[in-house]
């Protein structure tokens, strides 16, 4: 028996929500009383780097092809059946949602997505996962032997075991796919939204695109990613992959701040799992101010140049 | 061509989420119900495909008779036909399993990208696993042409434009296009169209929710003068520490 984790690779580099896996991977074996094996897919990373998380064995498979579900799966499934893999944990990247439900439908398992706890072992096998956009937490059985957990990123420390991994060439390799890849698009030294730290959003309350000059400089002063209510992104201030919300993008970063953006319950369903939330608002009014912990009330275009300036600071 | 919608059925996105009978169950009590919006972006899209192609578009839910206003909304948009199949599902695996069943001869399927209730996102995936299909999460875009089904898929930090002949399986992802909202017409004919209801097949339940839990409230906002804005980021670094 062991705990298998998928190591995403992402630009030649392990994701830092890999490093979140590897250490509730190896947190959940301990539980287990067995081993972590993380099986690394793609090309570049240093698989040598997952012993410091908490992996005992590295599997790497060395391919430069485009992740499909599919073929990700298959090749998965293989490695979890030769390290016998009671669980596998993945993290909820588009990349892990895309890939766990194929896996677990390959390996008979169990499936949790968007799991925000370690397993409680104490009477069968059980994990927290959040639910209704974050509007609630559930906790679910997961009732077969073999359990497939997408784990939320940034809702785990990373953890240093200062142990070394043993690496090794997998036998297996990726599956064949049914689909073809015409074009990739990445966008570059931009952080994705859902596994930012802190994240700086605006609302309608920005008035135009000509003013997210503001929001920008904010966000690269911070270390942050942007985001936007759906208005926003509806009327083409910016880009649908920014709406955040119960129909865009659930985030859960360290810090949320909002700026101009009244607070409107399906707003909230997507960020209410932030740890830390800023309010800045010129409505004192604006329910928001319920939902956050810090809060200004004011003109943004006055509040953001301050904010900016101590943040360079 | 063949294209079958998966349609869930959730509480309106307003709907203050509470428990009863000691947190187990969702309190259903006032609560609207509603096409869940991904899906109605999928029942679009894929009703375009199939008037642009000559092809006819299946609705399939898996759920009880309460159902049947939001699959009549589906058919008013322009479906040729519906399946419901009536079980009380309360596990992904129960609604891929039976779906797989009556799925089999579609040239595309499609799911939303997840439902807004339990937001797994795993039934497009579980269903390309059960046919033996490939799968493709998250699509915004889906044209067919040359006889091969073209679709842009957020990834990570990105986009990709992928293809496959089908059969296949996707899910739908905001900025698809817009939902067709019914007119007079469509209303009237969705009355009289088929509207077939299956017995389920005893699919398995992998998973079962024990109980649920609402958030802790904030407990109070702390307030920062306009005036003195900087300090809030003086805050965030040394009290809150999370800059
Ligand atoms: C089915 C459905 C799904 C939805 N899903 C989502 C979703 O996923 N995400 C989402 O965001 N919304 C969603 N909505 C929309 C939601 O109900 C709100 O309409 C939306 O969040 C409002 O966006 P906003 O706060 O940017 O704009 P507004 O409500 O217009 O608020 C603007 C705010 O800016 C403030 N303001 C104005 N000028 C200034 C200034 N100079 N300085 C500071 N503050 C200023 C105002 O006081 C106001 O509070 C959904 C709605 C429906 C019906
Ligand atoms: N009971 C159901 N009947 C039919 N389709 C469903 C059902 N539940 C979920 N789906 C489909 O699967 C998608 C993803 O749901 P989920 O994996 O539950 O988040 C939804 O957007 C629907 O297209």
């Amino acid at each position: 028996m062991s705990v298998l984790v998928f190591a995403e690779i992402s630009d030649g580099k392990f994701k830092k929500a890999t490093y979140e896996a590897v250490s509730y991977g190896r947190q959940v074996a301990d539980m287990l009383e067995t081993k972590v094996v993380a099986i690394a897919i793609g090309n570049g990373a240093d698989a040598s780097e997952l012993g410091e998380y908490g992996a005992h064995v590295v599997k790497t498979i060395n391919t430069s092809d485009s992740f499909t579900a599919d073929a990700y799966a298959a090749a998965v499934n293989a490695s979890a059946n030769e390290v016998s893999a009671s669980t596998v944990i993945i993290s909820n990247t588009y990349t892990g949602k895309s890939l766990a439900p194929r896996l677990a439908q390959l390996m008979g398992a169990s499936l949790a997505t968007n799991v925000v706890s370690l397993p409680d072992t104490s009477n069968g096998f059980q994990v927290k996962r959040s639910v209704f956009s974050g509007k609630a937490f559930a906790f679910v059985n997961l009732q077969r032997d073999k359990k497939v957990i997408a784990i939320t990123p940034n809702s785990f420390e990373i953890k240093s075991f200062g142990d070394t991994a043993v690496i090794e060439a997998a036998s297996t390799n990726v599956g064949s796919t049914g689909l073809t890849i015409d074009a990739v698009n990445k966008v570059t030294g931009k952080i994705p939204l859902t596994e930012a730290e802190v994240v700086v959003s605006g609302g309608r309350g920005m008035k135009g695109p000509e003013n997210w000059h503001l929001i920008e400089d904010l966000a690269s002063a911070l270390g942050a990613a942007t985001a936007c209510s759906k208005p926003v992104s509806d009327m083409d201030w910016r880009p649908h992959s920014e709406h955040v919300g119960q129909t865009g993008i659930t985030i859960k970063p360290n810090l949320y701040i909002a700026i101009g953006i009244s607070g409107a319950i399906q707003h909230l369903a997507g960020v209410s799992s932030s740890k830390v939330i800023v309010a800045i608002n010129k409505d004192p009014e604006a329910p928001f101010f319920k939902a956050a912990d810090y809060g200004i009330v004011g003109d943004a275009f006055e509040i953001l140049p301050q904010l900016i300036a101590a943040a360079k600071n | 061509m063949k294209i079958l919608a998966c349609i869930s059925v959730v509480p309106d996105t307003t709907t203050k989420i509470t428990f009863t009978e000691n947190n187990t169950q969702f309190n259903t009590a006032g609560v609207q119900y509603i096409l869940n919006p991904y899906d109605e972006l999928a029942v679009t899209r894929g009703l375009e495909i199939a008037e642009a192609n000559g092809g006819t578009l299946t609705i399939v839910h898996v759920g009880k008779a309460e159902a049947e206003p939001v699959i009549r909304k589906a058919l008013s948009m322009g479906a040729n036909e519906a399946i419901r199949i009536d079980a009380d599902p309360t596990d992904a695996q129960y609604v891929a399993e039976e779906i797989a069943k009556i799925a089999v001869g579609y040239n595309l399927i499609l799911t939303g990208r997840e439902s807004i209730d339990y937001n797994g996102g795993v039934v497009c995936g579980m269903l390309g696993s059960l046919l033996g299909i490939t799968s493709i999460n998250v699509v915004t875009r889906i044209d067919y042409a040359d006889g091969k089904f073209s679709f842009d898929r957020d990834i990570d930090g990105g986009r990709e434009t992928v293809s496959c002949a089908g059969p296949c399986v996707a899910s739908a992802q905001k900025e698809l296009c817009e939902p067709r909202i019914p007119n007079m017409r469509g209303i009237m004919a969705a009355r009289t169209k088929p509207l077939q209801v299956l017995a389920p097949q005893a699919a398995a339940n992998y998973t079962n929710y024990a109980s649920y839990e609402l958030p802790v409230a904030k407990t109070g906002v702390r307030l920062i003068d306009a005036s003195e804005a900087g300090k809030l980021i003086d805050i965030l670094r040394n009290e809150a520490k999370v800059i």
